[in-house]
């Protein structure tokens, strides 16, 4: 047949330019990347192995897809805690042999998982732009506030911290959040309160997008990561964080299951998890790296401007992945039904 | 003709076969060939488009999750009468299937599917599945109840027996916001996750607007076009068919250029004095609107432009020559001549908008978002495909009948000026 | 044209109607113009005024990986798409003028299809369907893809043009003893030609800024230059994008007069034909 033919003759001549021993590591992208590529992919290239970098938004079905096609091309994955678990429990990603990669004890409480290993702690903070607010807000109940705070605030679109934001701006202590949002009041309770200021909301999606909406004056405050504000800091935009009430979690290393250049992924992940490897990574961008003797050795100014630096650990609330893993289909649906509206 | 024509069957070749047959088989095999030409895109089209649509279509009622995993399971709870709990045999049979399956993907897909039906099932699942296998000689009956009481439930089996049925309704009816209730009836979604009905409504009205825009704008255009000079007419075809070419991404960067805060639009607002502060164009419908109007007014001018083209300016001299007032003439002679245009154009643009993704996508906000964000998220975020199939059964239906309802009424499309998006 | 006898109504309407005119080209043009000068702005803003010229956003995206990838994707997937669609669409559409068999409205409908099914579904179908094939995040799936979308423009077009084309040519060749090969590449495809290109321009077009089947099946690795923008739009709007978009109105436009030339061409053949 003349398709098949044509077929054969395509993948062979792409099979040609790709048929290289290069590792494959996808991350979430932006300033992270960046900071990524300083700190891990190209002195790891200079071992041996070039790095292929890519980015993805964390949609699982791409790894799924490749995993039950047994055509795995991405060898090391950037993931999030919830679908890291689910996607372990799923058979998508490698469970992990700590031996090829280094102490587990070495790494701070959470960072070791079954199919993944923590690279960085990141933050949800709200963020906003000093020369537009007069009055620094200090909690979300102040971003809810818009009588004290008038304009357009931004939040992620998607139920994941959105909700705790809101029970936090509901006067709910960060430790009850989860309890609360598993019950039917406690969710109810939340969507109230996000009613609230639904006329004053504009929705993100990309997480470069809050740094840009605040320096362009589109919104006022917004929830951010943490790094990417850094980023927008470095540039001499006035930003400031407010670190009461952010919500942190790790991002993890994972290698999708049957990947053929697994020696290698391990290889890279253990790279990319020693703490002076780390403390470049940290310099460049501030999400705390999850080496004990990572934060240990770096710069005190630099440390302080980390998720994980104590003065930031109060009032912050810690994502609750096993939370996220049961509801997350269901809110997520329910959250969509109610933005859209 | 032929039939009449006596040599055709008198002339015979050296085997005696008479003309009229020879001729006949020529023509067939000529036809034949010919047919053959036909055969590696209709092979093609069938098993690279056809096929996995077929297929898609197919999963909005497929139900593998529970069937292929617990099969024994489900069918000793065939024998459950629906009352109480069932028998010591099915508890045991189950928790087998649960312990085989742990550790695999077959329990995550099992603890999905249940958690679907009700939320709080999968780790009631995974939690089970770690406490397996239990000790030999255990009564399951007494023991799954012991590691968590939903096991003692009626309602539990009653979730699993009917999240286990081969086929399933749930996907369908989730898609226009229905679902089944506790004793199997057919209900209504509580009002906060009722969703679809309303996303189908906005679709169809989004679209609406969209072609009655398209309309309001094309129809003088198109006329103006029709009824200028040749060479005239020529550059003003230049100007409609230059952004009809130029990428739509190009055409979505270009408005968000134009429409944001501090854009031209802005701008020019704030300078006429109409506005102080920058007026929110862009994350809202007018964004949608103006983006969509832009792609689609070429598909509505073209065929409008090709009929008025056909309609001979005689009809309106020789009404206003016979004393009709220039007005009524048009809208009582020239109009209702313009109206297989006017359909086609308006119908195209319809069922083009109904599966708008990118300019929604990029230009709007949750509130403008239309079916085939859906569908796209369940493909992508939560990997529902099952979902994401009844999504596009309702879509694909939808644009079926208005095609159908179009190729009927307005012939074979002039589809080599058509370019869907 | 206004006659001078025109009423004052008349008169108001004629202009009226022009008034109106204008402003839908306006509407229709302005958006293009606006944003090829943003493309060479001296900062990075996508606004006006722009305080100088560059064409540091051009250097930008040919010095970026990332576009040059995309670059390369593009130039690699949409003429291969192209090429299988034109010869499979231009077969068939030769067998379907030809030939009358019971269902051949019904497999016409199916072959123009994949133009009116919403891309949504397409790129969801496909994506789950090639999945399991290892056809994602390919070069293989992605051309297949194109290439099918773009059939129903070759064939529409191959038909239309097939028309005015008079099959008792290809009998004559053959009674001169012409093979059916010869007579295709010497005889049909000669007439038939602007149609193929025509098809073809379309089915480039379509692939070249196709961006959701895309969204579906390419990994970062086979994004083209439309989902790169899209990538771009949604992430960090800057005058980069207003660079790759003027490109690619170059190439529009371009496409856009080759096509009327072709059209042009046409219509002198057809006048000199007696009919």
């Amino acid at each position: 047949m003349k398709t098949k033919t044509l077929a054969t003759l395509i993948t062979s001549l792409c099979a040609a330019g790709a048929a290289h021993a290069d590792l494959t590591v996808i991350s979430f992208g932006g300033a992270s990347q960046k900071a990524q590529d300083k700190a891990y992919y190209q002195p790891f290239g200079a071992t041996g192995t070039k790095v292929v970098a890519g980015e993805y938004n964390g949609e699982q079905a791409k790894i799924k897809a490749m995993v039950e096609a047994k055509n795995v091309t991405w060898d090391v994955v950037e993931v999030e805690s919830p679908e890291l678990v689910r996607g372990c429990e799923e058979g998508l990603y490698e469970k992990l042999d700590y031996s090829k990669i280094g102490n587990r004890a070495d790494f701070v409480a959470g960072a070791v998982s079954e199919c993944g290993i923590g690279t960085f702690v990141w933050s949800t903070v709200l963020a906003y732009d000093t020369e537009r607010l007069k009055q620094a807000p200090t909690s979300w109940a102040d971003f809810w506030d818009v009588q004290k705070f008038p304009g357009k605030r931004s939040l992620r679109k998607g139920a994941k911290y959105t909700l705790e934001f809101a029970l936090l701006a509901d006067g709910v202590p960060p430790a009850d959040v989860y309890k609360v949002l598993a019950t039917r009041d406690g969710q109810a309770r939340a969507f109230a309160k996000l009613d609230q200021i639904k006329p004053h909301l504009q929705w993100w999606e990309a997480g470069a997008q809050p740094p840009q909406m605040l320096a362009a004056g589109d919104v006022v405050m917004s929830s951010a990561y943490n790094g990417r504000i850094a980023a927008a800091q470095k540039e001499g935009k006035k930003l400031e964080v407010v670190w009461n009430g952010s919500v942190y979690d790790f991002d993890y290393w994972a290698i999708p299951a049957g990947s053929p250049r697994r020696d290698d992924a391990y290889k890279f992940i253990k790279f990319a998890s020693q703490p002076e490897h780390q403390r470049v990574y940290s310099a460049d961008i501030p999400y705390g790296p999850t080496h004990a003797k990572a934060v240990a050795g770096m710069d005190a100014k630099l440390a302080a401007g980390l998720p994980t630096a104590p003065a930031n650990l109060t009032g912050a609330l810690a994502a609750n992945t096993e939370f996220w893993v049961e509801h997350g289909e269901d809110l997520e649906q329910r959250f969509n039904a109610w933005a859209a509206r | 003709m032929t039939a009449a024509n006596p040599t055709l069957d008198a002339l015979r070749d050296d085997g005696g076969v008479p003309l009229r047959t020879r001729l006949r088989r020529a023509e067939r095999s000529r036809k034949l060939r010919y047919a053959a030409l036909i055969l590696p895109l209709a092979l093609f089209v069938l098993v690279v488009f056809v096929w996995p649509i077929a297929s898609l279509l197919a999963r909005s009622v497929d139900n593998p999750e529970l069937r292929d995993n617990l099969p024994l399971t489900l069918a000793a709870l065939e024998r459950w009468p629906d009352e109480g709990l069932p028998d010591a045999a099915v508890f045991d049979t189950f928790a087998r299937e649960l312990e085989a399956a742990r550790g695999s993907p077959a329990i995550a897909a099992i603890a999905r599917r249940l958690n679907r039906e009700h939320t709080g099932l999968r780790s009631l699942v995974m939690k089970t599945a770690r406490k397996l296998p239990l000790a030999d000689g255990a009564d399951a009956r007494a023991e799954l109840p012991a590691i968590d009481a939903q096991w003692g439930e009626t309602e539990t089996w009653r979730t699993i027996r009917r999240a286990g049925s081969p086929l399933t309704a749930f996907y369908l009816l989730s898609a226009v916001d229905l679902t089944t209730d506790a004793s199997g009836d057919i209900v209504s979604l509580p009002d906060g996750e009722a969703i679809y009905l309303d996303v189908l409504v906005r679709t169809l009205v989004m679209s609406l607007v969209v072609t009655a825009l398209c309309l309001l704008l094309g129809f003088p255009l198109a006329y103006l076009m029709a009824t200028l000079p040749v060479r005239q007419s020529n550059l003003l075809m230049i100007l409609v068919l230059l952004p009809f070419w130029t990428s739509v991404l190009v055409r979505v960067a270009a408005w968000i250029v134009l429409l944001q805060n501090g854009g031209l639009v802005n701008q020019a607002l704030m300078a006429l004095g109409l506005t102080d502060a920058p007026v929110q164009l862009l994350f809202n419908s007018i964004g949608v609107y103006v983006a969509m109007t832009h792609i689609l007014l070429p598909f509505v001018v073209l065929p409008l432009y090709s009929v008025m083209k056909g309609i001979s300016p005689a009809y309106m001299r020789a009404a206003v020559s016979l004393g009709c007032p220039p007005w009524r003439s048009f809208w009582k002679v020239y109009f209702p001549q313009t109206l297989p245009g006017i359909g086609a154009g308006a119908l195209l643009v319809f069922i083009m908008s109904m599966g708008y993704y990118i300019t929604p996508a990029l230009l709007g906000g949750p509130q403008e978002q239309m079916i085939s964000y859906f569908i796209a998220f369940y493909t992508n975020q939560t990997i529902n495909w099952g979902m994401a199939a009844a999504l596009s059964a309702v879509l694909l239906a939808a644009t079926l009948v208005l095609y159908m309802f179009y190729s009927r009424y307005f012939g074979p499309t002039r589809t080599g000026q058509l370019q869907p998006r | 044209m206004l006659q001078p006898y025109a009423s004052p109504l008349e008169r108001a309407g004629h202009y009226a109607l022009r008034t109106v005119v204008a402003l839908t080209l306006l509407f229709l043009v302005l958006p293009i113009l606006v944003i090829v000068p943003l493309s060479f702005n001296a900062d990075s803003f996508l606004m006006y005024p722009m305080s100088g010229l560059s064409l540091r956003w051009y250097e930008e995206i040919f010095a970026s990986p990332a576009w040059r990838q995309a670059l390369m994707n593009s130039i690699i997937v949409s003429p291969l798409a192209t090429v299988l669609a034109m010869v499979l669409g231009t077969l068939a559409a030769i067998g379907l003028v030809r030939t009358d068999f019971p269902g051949k409205a019904l497999l016409t409908a199916v072959l123009i299809s994949p133009m009116v099914v919403p891309v949504v579904i397409v790129g969801v179908a496909m994506y789950i369907f090639f999945a399991p094939l290892g056809l994602t995040g390919s070069y293989t799936g992605l051309v297949i893809a194109h290439a099918v979308l773009g059939v129903p423009f070759v064939i529409t077009t191959v038909a239309a043009t097939l028309q005015g084309f008079d099959f008792n040519l290809v009998r004559a060749a053959g009674s001169l003893g012409a093979g059916p090969l010869t007579t295709f590449f010497r005889v049909t495809l000669p007439q038939v030609a602007p149609g193929v290109i025509a098809g073809g321009l379309f089915a480039f077009a379509t692939s070249f800024d196709e961006v959701v089947v895309t969204l579906f099946l390419a990994s970062p690795e086979q994004a083209t230059l439309p989902r790169q923008m899209f990538a771009g739009i949604r992430e960090n709007i800057s005058p980069a994008i207003a660079a790759v978009a003027t490109i690619l109105i170059i190439l529009s436009t371009l496409m856009l007069l080759v096509l009327e030339a072709l059209r042009r061409r046409n219509e002198r053949l057809r006048g000199i034909k007696p009919t």
